[in-house]
């Protein structure tokens, strides 16, 4: 399965700037069965990195259990309008994909 | 082949994979793979973590969908420098771990799926040391199979 697109926004709060994403994955947990009954196979997001200017601020592994099209907040010190905030990830399957945006 | 086409067609190939090498990242299967809370724990080096009320977790005592379950965890602990959220009845109940790197707050919501009624276990880390808390989340229709 490609990889779907991903949704970024990245707003100044009061000192801090709020980061919001999506991203577009089905969050299989290889549990769940088709209509012939067959197991879909685990295909889950594993690693997501959160980077400002470039600079990695938070790096996550996460497991099946986060829901289908995973939503994350996080939280960056200060940030000033402009400041380029990168958000990529990576899953089981070794498909990776990436957003950016300018912080508002 | 040239020797100046070899070189550029070395750096081309190197080039593309750098992306991969830099993406790269760990993944501890041990905690993720472990079937128990206790065992995650373990694994996370987090058995004797301290119960803390500066760590602030956020979800509705009540889902109706276990499927999508948000969950906002704040620490307040000084120096915090990495989040693990955990399901207890879950089948793996190791969720998720967030490290918080210079320029970072300890600060993180996701939506996870809930199988049946569980404490929802956060562990932080801070200054080598590890302080917990748990709040119970009632499933009405859960979030695994299907």
């Amino acid at each position: 399965m490609a990889a779907g697109p991903m949704k970024m926004r990245a707003t100044l709060a009061g000192g801090y700037t709020d980061v919001r994403v999506l991203m577009t994955h089905p969050m299989e947990t290889g549990q769940r069965k088709d209509a012939d009954g067959k197991i879909i196979p685990l295909n889950f997001i594993q690693n997501v990195e959160v980077k400002l200017n470039g600079r990695t601020v938070v790096e996550a592994q996460i497991s099946q259990a986060v829901s289908r099209n995973p939503v994350f907040s996080f939280r960056i010190k200060g940030g000033a309008k402009g400041d380029k905030i990168e958000v990529s990830w990576l899953d089981n399957q070794g498909l990776t994909n990436k957003t950016e945006a300018a912080v508002a | 082949m040239k020797p100046l086409r070899r070189v550029l067609l070395g750096a081309f190939l190197a080039g593309l994979l750098k992306p991969f090498a830099a993406l790269a990242a760990t993944w501890n299967k041990d905690a993720f793979g472990a079937k128990s809370a206790p065992d995650a724990l373990k694994s996370l080096g987090a058995s004797n973590a301290a119960a803390s009320k500066d760590l602030v977790i956020e979800a509705p005592q009540i889902a109706e969908n276990g499927a999508v379950v948000p969950i906002e965890i704040t620490s307040n602990i000084p120096g915090t420098s990495s989040i693990a959220v955990l399901i207890e009845k879950n089948p793996f109940p190791l969720a998720g771990k967030f490290e918080f790197k210079e320029g970072a707050l300890p600060f993180v919501k996701l939506n996870v799926k809930i199988g049946e009624t569980s404490d929802v276990r956060v562990v932080a880390e801070a200054g080598g040391r590890h302080y917990t808390a748990a709040k119970e989340i009632k499933v009405t229709i859960g979030g695994c199979g299907g």
